[in-house]
């Protein structure tokens, strides 16, 4: 802490008096923030966490370009004849389960962020009420976009070349971040209801662990048994493999982007209420 | 607009089974300073809590200015802000970065809320720290800082939350200082403490709580005269003479003896007496801790250690709470 020496120690600091304090009560106030503006202020506030603890950017770099190659050269040769001819069907869906399992580090966040008096202070400004747990979304849609860059600049390298073009790849992504934006409100729910980081860890573990692995993002559903086939099909992720899939090869998912879009309503109607109970009653 | 800054009835508040707020009821007059004086898990916190919109209270009611804080809870956010016993401000930012992001949470654009930043920083003596992670300021400076944070919007009611709890003597009464400024501007000051000392400095009036319940409320004056004057502490070298030491102070100071749970301890609470009058009874009551003293030492018990003071928070609800119920140990 070489910083401390240069700074006045606590009893060198000035105290205001009176006639100090007089100068800066100033009575008239400005009107609320909007209920945009409030988040994009607390998504301001994550990027500024970003900023002062980058390590939490490991996560969103290191993480997916280990899934990245870890599943292209372990699966490619057996599924697909090769890594590269296996690349153009995984990586779209390496890039969506990547990322999702990314979004449980939202209620990680939540979690060690509630412990804090910091949290009070939010509570007891009269603003929109879901505004912080909005920013904290906000603030990690900037995160995966990150990883998004990561894994896509991975591919790419490594042989992945998307039929979508630029526009396909851009639209995949834009679909991604929405559904991991409605996602999301399952772990700040979480975050709120568990005790502890740990716990917060072990149940969202448990839920993205099946759900990404049995999905379409490293297999063709139709290849596998009927009754895991017919899970397959209605799981939330595969639905948002295929969107993204398809979108990247240049085609127009038109009923699965639907689902998604109900599914992402469904998400943020349920998880999104019910978080703003929990974050009301802390 | 009703002359009082809040008005409690009742209020209650669960956590399981046990009631940590169990039915408090106060009136706090605009433009003072009002303390709230208990011991750790008193209800001092939950109580606050419930008034700053935090915690929905079980039972009562409760307003801020006239607004009840469970129906009008925006408005009452409106009107209060509020620096806690653990600081509310963020750790990972810098001071400055802190303050911005909360003026523009009020509304201020990012220009103005710089500007107001940097005035509080300066008003608040933090200029030279604003660029600096909060992570590494001392325990005065972040809570400066958390009092800045409080004053960005020119609450009319200010919480402030054991304000002093784990600060050095000089920051402390820095802190007394800054809070004396700020009800000069007319802002209604609720201030929770532990200590006495501090509740004595700052508030005019003072509600005493315990276990979830007011046990005293008052000014100080009428406090104190409730309270007694002081506490003689004596320790014997002999734990066996004990039941005659207590006998002996209690004769010589018409005093309750407490015993300590330390064997070879005991407390004298000195009361005022009917006959005292209000004069020299502190006077009176040093001449006669004199006296008893020499009782001991004539009957030949060895006094280790002595001391006497004003009464500190262990005997205030000593004082308190032990009157009507728990006689039974002073007239053994």
């Amino acid at each position: 802490m070489t910083a401390q020496d240069t700074a006045p120690s606590t009893t060198e600091l000035k105290t205001p008096t009176s006639a100090d304090l007089a100068q800066v009560f100033t009575t008239e106030r400005p009107p609320r923030p909007s209920a945009w503006a409030a988040s994009t202020t607390f998504g301001w506030r994550a990027l500024l966490k970003i900023k002062h603890v980058p390590e939490q950017l490991f996560d969103v770099t290191l993480f997916p370009i280990m899934m990245t190659l870890m599943f292209t050269y372990l699966f490619g040769g057996a599924l697909a004849g090769s890594p590269t001819d296996y690349l153009q069907f995984f990586l779209p869906g390496i890039l969506v389960v990547s990322i999702v399992m990314i979004t449980m580090y939202t209620g990680l966040a939540v979690n060690t962020d509630i412990e804090k008096g910091v949290f009070d202070r939010f509570r007891t400004l009269p603003i929109w009420r879901p505004a912080p747990m909005v920013g904290y979304l906000l603030g990690d849609g900037f995160r995966y976009l990150i990883a998004s860059v990561v894994i896509v600049t991975m591919g790419l390298i490594l042989g992945y070349r998307p039929a979508g073009g630029v526009t396909g790849v851009l639209a995949g992504v834009a679909v991604l971040l929405l559904f991991c934006f409605a996602l999301s409100w399952i772990w700040t729910m979480f975050g709120l209801l568990l005790r502890s980081e740990k716990s917060v860890m072990g149940v969202s573990m448990m839920l993205i662990m099946p759900l990404s692995f049995l999905s379409s993002a490293y297999v063709d559903p139709s290849t596998m048994p009927n009754w895991l086939e017919a899970f397959v099909n209605v799981n939330p992720i595969t639905f948002a493999v295929d969107s993204v899939r398809a979108l990247m090869n240049g085609d127009w998912p038109g009923t699965d982007l639907l689902w998604l879009a109900i599914l992402g309503a469904g998400l943020i109607a349920v998880f999104g209420a019910a978080t703003m109970r929990l974050y009301n009653r802390k | 607009m009703s002359d009082a800054a809040i008005e409690v009835r009742g209020l209650v508040k669960r956590f399981g089974g046990t009631a940590a707020v169990d039915g408090i009821d106060l009136t706090v007059p605009a433009g003072t300073v009002y303390g709230v004086l208990g011991p750790n898990g008193a209800g001092k916190t939950t109580t606050v809590k419930m008034l700053a919109t935090l915690l929905r209270p079980d039972d009562g009611e409760a307003r801020v200015f006239g607004r009840d804080v469970v129906r009008e809870a925006d408005a009452v956010r409106g009107l209060v802000a509020m620096t806690g016993q653990y600081a509310s401000v963020d750790e990972d930012l810098t001071g400055q970065e802190n303050l911005v992001l909360l003026g523009r949470l009020l509304g201020y654009s990012k220009k103005a809320a710089a500007a107001r930043s940097e005035l509080f920083l300066e008003t608040l003596g933090l200029t030279a720290a604003a660029r600096r992670q909060v992570k590494n300021y001392s325990g005065g400076m972040r809570r400066r800082l958390d009092i800045a944070a409080s004053l960005l919007s020119v609450p009319q009611l200010l919480f402030l939350d054991e304000p002093t709890t784990g600060l050095d003597p000089r920051s402390r009464n820095q802190v007394w200082e800054i809070i004396r400024a700020i009800v000069d501007q007319g802002t209604t000051v609720l201030l929770t403490t532990q200590y006495l000392d501090e509740a004595d400095q700052l508030a005019s009036r003072i509600a005493v709580i315990d276990e979830g319940k007011v046990i005293a409320e008052g000014t100080k004056g009428e406090l104190k005269a409730s309270i007694g004057l002081g506490s003689v502490h004596v320790r014997l070298r002999d734990a066996d003479r004990r039941e005659q030491a207590a006998a002996i102070l209690a004769e010589t100071l018409a005093a309750d003896i407490q015993r300590d749970a330390d064997p070879v301890a005991l407390t004298a609470r000195v009361r005022e007496q009917a006959d005292a009058g209000g004069g020299p009874v502190s006077e009176m009551a040093a001449h006669q801790t004199g006296v008893a003293l020499g009782e001991l030492a004539r009957a030949g018990i060895v006094v280790d250690a002595f001391s006497m003071g004003q009464p500190s928070l262990d005997e205030v609800f000593l004082a308190l709470t032990d009157r009507p119920a728990t006689t039974e140990e002073d007239a053994a």
